[in-house]
């Protein structure tokens, strides 16, 4: 449990305004390949603050959300393959409004049990959709999936383009700024989310069910709601992913992908509004690297998981907050 | 004027007769003791009251509205709030932040999701005057969770008293504290509902606190109505004497 006071609102404001002046300068200092490594770490942060909220805010665990990573993705796909679309923000539209839906109908199922109820149900509906994706190839492209090209793809309106096979580091440099600043604004909106009545009544709902009903609190209503946007943001970050990946597969519907998602809530500290966002980009950090250095990178990573979740179980940012709160009374004794 | 009645509720568990027929009656305005030996029904009573449990048979009356099968939310906003026996906080939220959730889910705002709870500058500053009123003003910042016993439980009658009821039912609001605390909590307590105007039932074990704060006192035995009227007339109820104090009223 962090004590609130640990770090003031100001100053959050102050780090998070420094963190993006940071984010603002990268691809300045770092390669193409660095940006295109951060932009999918962003990406993925903008699934993860939309996990957190069911996770961290409401206490639902979802082992599902590849279903909205993947509805954001192949609404995409569709979007390109069978209506020639090429608008970036028209696919992001597509990617939330796919995303919402699929959301909705999971929702209403989903939203009336909890704990592992709650798990085992998101697992299972995601995999239906994986199977779906799989069987209707006609549609889907089965394993071979749809090539989503980045030289497709316009930003803003159609005011920038990448013709050509060489547009590639542009495209990444593009894309970044386009991503961070969507990753901004959600991160903002997940903020405002989280600190309104709505987001403080689901964490009242997370506390103690029963006496958030005794004060007329309609608790389904309020999960499935926390369910939806959760699901429209990760619908969003799975709109943002696919022109970076190029290609879309049943595989980003499949288990593993929610199972990575809730890993980058661990990695991070789901109690806190930052964790999972710098989980998610340790997290494709890590993976990268895990898979550059060793054909048992998934050994890696499960080493990794243990070891977090037996010593550091609040996360990184968890910890670090916790420290820092512990720093605070030394000093001001000190002084 | 009655505020609240039920007719011939009851209430079984297996063979246990919970509640048993109980027609039951509060009046506006009044402060009215519930008391019994444990196992009498009380809790059954004001949970069947309160929508936490359903009668097997009976009626329950708010003013002329049947809310026999109404869900909680529907009796809440009839006026119908309630604390816990054992407390109901929270706890990961500051204490200001359950008081002003009761607010916001009082005026329905609990659905406003792109505003920030704390700039809405009425609510915070309701819920601060109302933490006050409970003594609890200097502990509005620190989280429910870290409070003390008799704090948490001051604080759970705040939170029911924050839905601004018609009628409050307060489930043993002074058990497990030291003595001190009792009549600190229910000094305050009374203070606060009385001067609200606002009706209530408390549930309560111990007769010194029953009879210093009472207008009504109504005794339950296994499941029914063993006495009701002023706090005088039930010192002096033989019936009383023997099954709930266990002693003699001649003694």
């Amino acid at each position: 449990m962090i004590p609130p006071q640990a770090l003031s609102t100001g100053g959050r404001a102050t780090i998070a305004g420094v963190v993006f002046i940071v984010l603002l300068l990268v691809p300045a200092f770092a390669g193409t390949y660095q940006t295109q490594l951060l932009t999918y770490g962003l990406t993925l942060a903008i699934a993860a603050l939309g996990f957190n909220l069911l996770l961290g805010y409401s206490g639902l665990l979802s082992f599902g959300h590849s279903a909205f990573l993947g509805a954001g993705a192949y609404a995409v796909a569709f979007m390109m393959r069978y209506l020639d679309i090429s608008s970036m923000e028209l696919f992001l539209l597509g990617g939330v409004a796919f995303s919402a839906v699929v959301a909705a109908l999971f929702g209403v199922i989903c939203v009336r049990h909890t704990r592992i109820f709650f798990a085992i149900l998101t697992l299972a509906l995601s995999q239906v959709l994986w199977t779906l994706a799989y069987k209707f190839f006609w549609i889907t492209g089965g394993t071979d999936g749809i090539r989503v090209p980045f030289a497709k793809v316009t930003l803003l309106g159609g005011l920038v383009s990448f013709p050509g096979a060489d547009a590639f580091p542009k495209f990444i440099t593009s894309y970044y700024y386009y991503v961070l600043v969507v990753f901004a604004v959600c991160a903002v909106l997940m903020w405002l989310i989280v600190h309104s009545p709505f987001g403080k009544t689901l964490q009242a709902i997370r506390d103690n069910e029963t006496r958030a009903r005794f004060l007329g609190v309609r608790i389904w209503r309020y999960r499935w709601l926390a369910f939806l946007v959760s699901g429209i943001f990760t619908g969003l970050a799975g709109a943002l992913w696919v022109p970076l990946n190029g290609l879309v597969t049943p595989d980003v519907l499949y288990w593993p992908q929610s199972g990575k998602i809730v890993f980058f809530a661990v990695l991070g500290g789901f109690r806190n509004f930052s964790g999972p966002i710098v989980g998610a980009v340790v997290f494709n950090y890590l993976e990268v690297y895990a898979v550059a250095l060793t054909e048992y990178w998934q050994l890696t990573l499960g080493v990794i998981l243990i070891v977090l979740v037996t010593f550091l179980p609040a996360g990184i940012v968890g910890t670090a907050m916790r420290l820092t709160a512990r720093l605070k009374p030394r000093q001001a004794v000190s002084s | 004027m009655s505020l609240l009645r039920t007719e011939g509720l009851t209430k079984h568990f297996g063979d246990t007769r919970a509640v048993d027929g109980v027609d039951f009656r509060v009046n506006e305005g009044e402060f009215l003791s519930l008391v019994g030996t444990n196992g009498a029904g009380k809790t059954t009573l004001v949970n069947l009251i309160s929508a936490f449990l359903f009668p097997d048979s009976g009626r329950i009356f708010i003013g002329e509205r049947d809310i026999t099968y109404s869900p909680v939310d529907d009796r809440i906003r009839a006026g119908i709030a309630r604390s816990f026996q054992l407390v109901n906080l929270f706890d990961e939220l500051t204490v200001l932040d359950n008081v002003a959730l009761a607010i916001f889910a009082r005026e329905g705002k609990t659905k406003r999701i792109f505003a920030l709870a704390e700039r809405d500058v009425a609510v915070t500053a309701e819920a601060l005057d109302l933490l006050a009123q409970f003594g609890l003003g200097a502990k509005a910042q620190a989280l429910a969770g870290g409070l003390a016993q008799g704090e948490r439980k001051l604080l759970d009658v705040a939170v029911a008293y924050a839905l601004r009821p018609k009628l409050l039912f307060l489930d043993e609001p002074t058990s497990g504290v030291s003595t001190r605390d009792k009549a600190q909590i229910m000094d305050t307590v009374s203070a606060v509902v009385r001067g609200g105007k606002i009706t209530a039932v408390v549930i309560e074990h111990d007769m010194d606190v029953v009879f210093k704060y009472s207008d009504r006192v109504v005794v339950m035995h296994e499941g029914r109505f063993l006495a009701d009227g002023p706090p005088e007339e039930i010192r002096r109820n033989q019936d009383v004497a023997t099954y709930l104090l266990g002693t003699d009223v001649a003694a």
